[in-house]
C-alpha cells in the first residue's frame, strides 16, 4: 500500500485542513460554557424549588422528577462516554452497557453491604441472596465493598480494566469497522449471561435492590435525591470538561485524525492501537461512573443492564443527538429518555415502534443529529463569521 | 302434599325405567344382530366365550384357558388383540354382561361418560344402564389365571414388537411365575432380538440364584447389557449394607461383576458419546442454517443484518400462520411453509435493501444501526399481531418420536430432520452460488464492486437479489427451528450473536466456513455442557471465539488474493 510521496504531502495538507475546519467548527469553548451555564441554572433551581417551596407551589418541582432528571443526567454521561469513543474515534462499540452496569453493580455492592442486617433475613454479615442460596461466608470478590472510596474506585477500575483488556487484544490485532461492534456486542451478552448465574454471586436473576441507606443517609429523603441529583449533575459537568480538554489536546487532535484516516496517522508515525486503546478505556471510565450513579437514584441492578439492547439504545441517544459533539449526545440522551419515559405511559405497544424508526430516519435523514440541524442553521447565518474565528492552535 | 310428590317421584322412575327398556329394546335387536362378527374366528372366540356370563369361578378358569388355547391356535393378530383386550377389563374388574341377552360388554369412562364398549369389535353400544348390566365376578386365582393368559398372549403374538415389549414389562417383576413364563417363550421364540431379551431377563432372575456358579454365570451373560435394570442390579451386588457387608457374599461373583459393570459403564460412555455428537450436529446444523443468510449478505455487501434473527421469526412465524390456516394438514402445512417462509422472509427482506439498506451505501455501521431499528419494528409488529406470547407449531407426526437405537441412546426425528434439511439448503446454495448465473455475479460483486460493474453487472440488482436470497434462507431457518422451539417475537434475537460469530469465525463470504464454524461450534457448545452446564459452556464459547478472533481476523477460511482490502 505505498503510495507516491508527492500524492501522501497532498494528501497530508488535505488532512490538516480538515482538522483545522473541523477543530474551529465544533471545538470553540463557547459551547461548552453554554452548556454548563445552562446545565447549572437547571440543575440548581430545580434542586431549590424541590427543598425550599411548598408543594402546592406552582414552581415546585417534585422529588419523583429530581431523581428522574438524576437519572438522565447519568445517562447522558453514558451516552458522553459513548460519543467520546464512536464519534471521535469512530469506533461504534455496542457494549458500553457492560460497563455501565459493572460501575453499577460496585455501587451496589456497596449499598448492599450498608443494608447490614436490616435485610429480611437479618444476616449481620451475608445479604439476603447469599443467605437464600445458603452460602457460609462472603465471597473473596465482596470483600472491602463496605468502604466507600474503595466501591468508588472499583466501580472505575472494573470497567476500565475489562475495557483495557479487550481493547488491547481487539486493537493490536486490527479489529475493527462492524466486527469490533459485533464483538463489543458479544462481549456485554457474555456478561449478560454471566450475571444471570446465581453462582456468580451478584445476587442472580433479582440483582441488588432494596438499598437503604448511602454514607449512613437515608435513600429516601428528599435531601439525598437532592444531592445525589447536584452531584451526578456536578460529575456530569467534570466529565464534560474532561473530555473537552483531553479532545482539545494533542492527544484529542491524534484521536480526530486516526477516525479519518487511521493508515494514514499510522504511517505519519503515531502508535494508533494505544491511542484508540487509552480513548476506550477513558471511555469505559466514564461509563462506569454513570452506572455508579445511576444506581443510588434507580434503586436497583439487575442483568437486564447488560442485555445488547440498552447498550444499542445509547448509540442511538447518541445519533440523535449528533455525535462529535459532547452537548449532542447529552441533549439527545434526555430528549431520547424523556421521550421514552412519555410514551411508555401513554402507549407501551407504540415505544418500540418509535424507537425503532429513530433509529432507521436518524441514520438515513438526520446523520449529524438534532445538533446538525441547528448546526446548519447557525452555520448559515454566521458563515462569515466563522472563517474568521479559527482557532490559534 | 308428601304423598302427592312421592308418587311424582315414583312416576318419574317409572317413566325414566319404561324409557330405558324401550331404549334397550331398540338397542339390544342391533347388539344382537352384530354378534355375527367380520371375521369367522372371532365369531367363534364370542361363542366360546358366551357361557362365561354367570359361570361359577372354576368353570371361568376353564373357560379363560380354552379361549387362549383357542387364540394361540388361531395364529390370528386380530384376536390376540381382542381377546387380551378382554381379559384386561376382566382383571380390573370392568367387563360386564347385559342381563337381558348375556352379551359381554367393556364398561369404560370416554371424556367423562361411562360408556359400553363391545369386547369383540370395540363397537361402543350407548351409554350405560346400570341396571341392565351386571358384573363379571373375578378373584384372586382368576386374577392371576388373567395375568398369566395376557402375559402370554402377547409373548406369544405373532409381531416382534409387542413380543419385545412383553418381556420388557415381566422383566420389571421378575417372579417364579414369570421366568416360568419367559422360559416358556424361550423355546419357541426365533426372532434373535427377542431371544436375547430374554436371556437378559433370565440372567437377571438368575443373579439371585443360591448358587455363586450359576450367579457367575448369570453376570457374565450380562457383561455390556445396556438395559438400565441391568446396570442397577449389578451395582445393588456390589454395595455394601449397613452391616458392612457386601450384598454379593462370594468375592468371585463380585470380581464378575465388577467387569461386567465396567464393560456396561465403557459401552454407556461410547453411547453417550455418541448421543452427544448428535446434540452437537443438531445444534450445528440449527446455527449453520439461522447464518448462512447472514453469510451470504454480510459476504456480499459488507453490512450485517441486525434483523435477520427476525427474518428467521417470520419464517417461523409463517409456519404457524399455515398450520392454524389448515389444521387437518398439520404435516403439509410444514412442508408448505418451507417455500411459503423463503418468500415472506426474502420479499421483506428485498424490502428492507431497498428502503433502507441501499441509501447507506459505504457506511457499515450506521446500516448495522438501521437494520436493527427495523428489527425493533418487525419484533413488535409481530407482537401486535399475534400477541406477546409464544405460539404453538404443531410437529407433524412423521417427525415426533425418536429412533430408538439402544436403551441408552435414541435419536429424535424432529433433530434428524433439520440435520438433513439444513445440509440440503447448504448444497442447494452450494449450487446456486457455483453454478448460475446470479451466483457467478454475485461472486463477482463480492470479490470486487467496481470491476464488475464495469463489466456491466447491475450491482444494485444483484445487492437486491443477494439480500432476498439470504433473507429468504433466514426464513427457512425459522421453518426448523419452529419445529425445535418455541415460537415468539423473541426469537430471532437469540440467535443474532450467535449467527454472527459462526460466520466470522469460519470466514466471512465462504460458505464452507460457515459449515465448519457452525458445527464446530455447535460441538464445542454441546461437549462443554455436561462439565460447566449450558450458560457456562456458551460463555466460554463466546470468549473463546472473541479471542480466536483477535488472533485470527479473518476466520478459519480467510478469503485469498486481491479481493481482500
Amino acid at each position: 500500500m505505498s503510495m507516491p510521496s508527492s500524492n501522501e504531502t497532498l494528501q497530508f495538507e488535505h488532512f490538516k485542513q480538515r482538522r483545522q475546519s473541523f477543530l474551529s467548527g465544533t471545538f470553540n469553548s463557547r459551547s461548552a460554557q453554554l452548556f454548563l451555564l445552562v446545565l447549572f441554572i437547571v440543575t440548581v433551581s430545580c434542586s431549590l424549588s424541590n427543598l425550599l417551596l411548598a408543594p402546592d407551589n406552582f414552581l415546585y418541582v417534585d422529588t419523583y422528577t429530581i431523581t428522574l432528571m438524576g437519572k438522565y443526567l447519568s445517562y447522558a454521561l453514558l451516552a458522553l462516554s459513548v460519543d467520546v469513543i464512536w464519534g471521535y474515534c469512530g469506533i461504534l462499540s455496542l457494549g458500553h452497557g457492560a460497563f455501565f452496569a459493572l460501575g453499577g453493580y460496585a455501587m451496589g455492592m456497596y449499598l448492599m453491604r450498608q443494608i447490614g442486617d436490616r435485610g429480611v433475613y437479618g444476616d449481620p454479615l451475608l445479604p439476603d441472596f447469599m443467605v437464600f442460596l445458603d452460602w457460609k461466608e462472603l465471597p473473596w470478590f465482596w470483600q472491602g465493598f463496605d468502604f466507600f472510596p474503595f466501591a468508588i474506585l472499583m466501580a472505575m477500575v472494573v470497567p476500565g480494566l475489562l475495557a483495557f483488556v479487550f481493547s488491547t487484544l481487539a486493537f493490536r490485532s486490527r479489529v475493527t469497522g462492524v466486527y469490533l461492534s459485533i464483538m463489543t456486542q458479544a462481549l456485554t451478552y457474555a456478561l449478560l449471561l454471566a450475571f444471570f448465574r446465581n453462582e456468580m454471586g451478584f445476587g442472580g436473576n433479582n440483582g441488588l435492590t432494596d438499598f437503604k441507606e448511602i454514607l449512613g443517609f437515608d435513600l429516601q429523603s428528599d435531601a439525598v435525591r437532592v444531592s445525589l441529583f447536584l452531584i451526578t449533575a456536578l460529575v456530569l459537568a467534570l466529565a464534560y470538561l474532561l473530555s473537552h480538554f483531553i479532545l482539545e489536546s494533542k492527544f484529542g487532535r491524534v484521536i480526530v485524525a486516526l477516525r479519518d484516516a487511521e493508515g494514514r496517522a499510522r504511517f505519519v508515525g503515531y502508535k494508533t492501537e494505544s491511542y484508540k486503546v487509552w480513548l476506550f478505556v477513558y471511555s469505559a471510565v466514564l461509563a462506569g461512573i454513570a452506572g455508579a450513579l445511576y444506581v443510588p437514584q434507580v434503586g436497583i441492578i439487575n442483568p437486564g443492564e447488560f442485555s445488547p439492547l440498552n447498550s444499542i439504545e445509547v448509540v442511538v441517544w447518541v445519533a440523535v443527538g449528533g455525535r462529535g459533539l459532547l452537548y449532542g449526545a447529552v441533549l439527545g440522551a434526555i430528549i431520547v429518555n424523556y421521550a421514552k419515559t412519555r410514551f411508555t405511559a401513554l402507549m407501551p405497544e407504540a415505544w418500540l415502534f418509535m424507537l425503532g424508526a429513530l433509529f432507521v430516519g436518524v441514520t438515513i435523514f438526520l446523520p449529524k443529529g438534532v445538533t446538525g440541524l441547528f448546526d446548519g442553521l447557525f452555520k448559515a447565518k454566521k458563515l462569515p463569521k466563522d472563517t474568521t474565528e479559527g482557532e490559534p492552535s | 302434599m308428601l304423598l302427592k310428590a312421592l308418587s311424582r317421584k315414583v312416576d318419574l322412575q317409572f317413566v325414566f325405567g319404561m324409557l330405558g327398556i324401550l331404549l334397550f329394546s331398540v338397542i339390544s335387536p342391533s347388539v344382537l344382530a352384530e354378534s355375527s362378527y367380520k371375521t369367522p374366528d372371532v365369531n367363534q372366540l364370542a361363542s366360546l366365550l358366551s357361557d362365561l356370563p354367570g359361570a361359577n369361578f372354576k368353570k371361568s378358569a376353564l373357560l379363560i384357558k380354552k379361549a387362549e388355547g383357542f387364540v394361540k391356535g388361531a395364529a390370528n393378530p386380530e384376536l390376540d388383540e381382542v381377546l387380551s383386550g378382554l381379559f384386561k377389563a376382566y382383571l380390573e374388574g370392568k367387563l360386564y354382561f347385559n342381563k337381558s341377552d348375556k352379551q359381554l360388554l367393556i364398561l369404560e369412562e370416554i371424556d367423562g361418560q361411562l360408556s359400553l364398549k363391545d369386547p369383540f369389535n370395540n363397537a361402543l353400544s350407548g351409554k350405560a344402564n346400570k341396571k341392565q348390566i351386571k358384573k363379571i365376578r373375578v378373584n384372586n386365582r382368576l386374577r392371576k389365571a388373567l395375568r398369566k393368559s395376557i402375559a402370554r398372549l402377547t409373548l406369544f403374538h405373532p409381531h416382534q414388537e409387542v413380543r419385545l415389549s412383553a418381556v420388557g414389562q415381566l422383566m420389571q417383576k421378575l417372579s417364579d411365575e414369570n421366568v416360568s413364563l419367559l422360559r416358556e417363550a424361550q423355546e419357541s421364540e426365533k426372532s434373535k432380538p427377542v431371544r436375547e431379551k430374554i436371556d437378559v431377563a433370565l440372567a437377571l432372575f438368575a443373579l439371585d440364584h443360591a448358587e455363586p456358579a450359576i450367579r457367575k454365570q448369570a453376570v457374565t451373560t450380562l457383561a455390556g447389557n445396556m438395559e438400565p435394570a441391568v446396570k442397577a442390579k449389578l451395582d445393588a451386588m456390589l454395595s455394601v449394607n449397613e452391616q458392612g457387608e457386601y450384598l454379593e457374599p462370594s468375592k468371585a461373583v463380585r470380581m464378575e461383576a465388577q467387569s461386567a459393570l465396567a464393560s456396561i459403564d465403557l459401552k454407556r460412555s461410547i453411547y453417550g458419546f455418541v448421543e452427544t455428537v448428535f446434540f452437537g450436529l443438531s445444534l450445528g446444523s440449527v446455527l449453520l442454517l439461522v447464518a448462512i443468510g447472514l453469510s451470504i449478505t454480510f459476504g456480499v455487501m459488507g453490512v450485517i443484518n441486525m434483523a435477520h434473527g427476525e427474518l428467521i421469526m417470520l419464517g417461523a412465524y409463517t409456519t404457524y400462520v399455515l398450520q392454524s390456516l389448515m389444521p387437518n394438514h398439520i404435516g403439509l402445512a410444514v412442508l408448505l411453509s418451507i417455500p411459503a417462509a423463503f418468500v415472506v422472509s426474502g420479499l421483506v427482506g428485498v424490502g428492507i435493501e431497498r428502503g433502507v439498506i441501499q441509501f447507506l451505501k459505504e457506511r457499515p455501521l450506521e446500516t448495522l444501526l438501521a437494520t436493527f431499528g427495523i428489527s425493533l419494528i418487525l419484533q413488535q409488529t409481530v407482537r401486535t399481531i399475534f400477541s406477546p406470547l409464544n405460539r404453538q407449531v404443531i410437529t407433524p407426526e412423521w417427525m415426533s418420536g425418536a429412533l430408538q437405537i439402544n436403551p441408552v441412546l435414541s435419536l429424535t426425528y424432529n433433530r434428524l430432520y433439520v440435520i438433513l434439511f439444513s445440509l440440503i439448503v447448504f448444497t442447494l446454495l452450494l449450487l446456486i452460488m457455483k453454478r448460475t448465473v446470479l451466483g457467478l455475479y454475485v461472486r463477482a460483486v463480492s470479490q470486487n464492486r467496481d470491476m464488475a460493474k464495469a463489466m456491466g453487472i447491475r450491482s444494485e440488482w444483484v445487492d437486491a437479489m443477494t439480500f432476498g436470497l439470504g433473507s429468504g434462507v433466514a426464513g427457512l431457518a425459522g421453518v426448523a427451528l419452529s419445529q425445535l422451539t418455541n415460537v415468539g417475537p423473541n426469537l430471532g434475537q437469540a440467535y443474532i450473536i450467535d449467527s454472527f460469530m459462526v460466520v466470522v469465525f469460519g470466514g466471512v463470504g465462504n460458505l464452507w466456513g460457515t459449515l465448519v464454524g457452525g458445527l464446530s461450534l455447535g460441538m464445542a457448545n454441546k461437549f462443554l455442557e455436561p462439565a460447566t452446564g449450558a450458560v457456562l459452556a456458551k460463555i466460554i464459547v463466546l470468549v473463546a471465539l472473541v479471542l480466536f478472533i483477535q488472533k485470527r481476523p479473518s476466520g478459519l477460511f480467510p478469503q485469498k488474493g486481491r479481493s481482500v482490502e
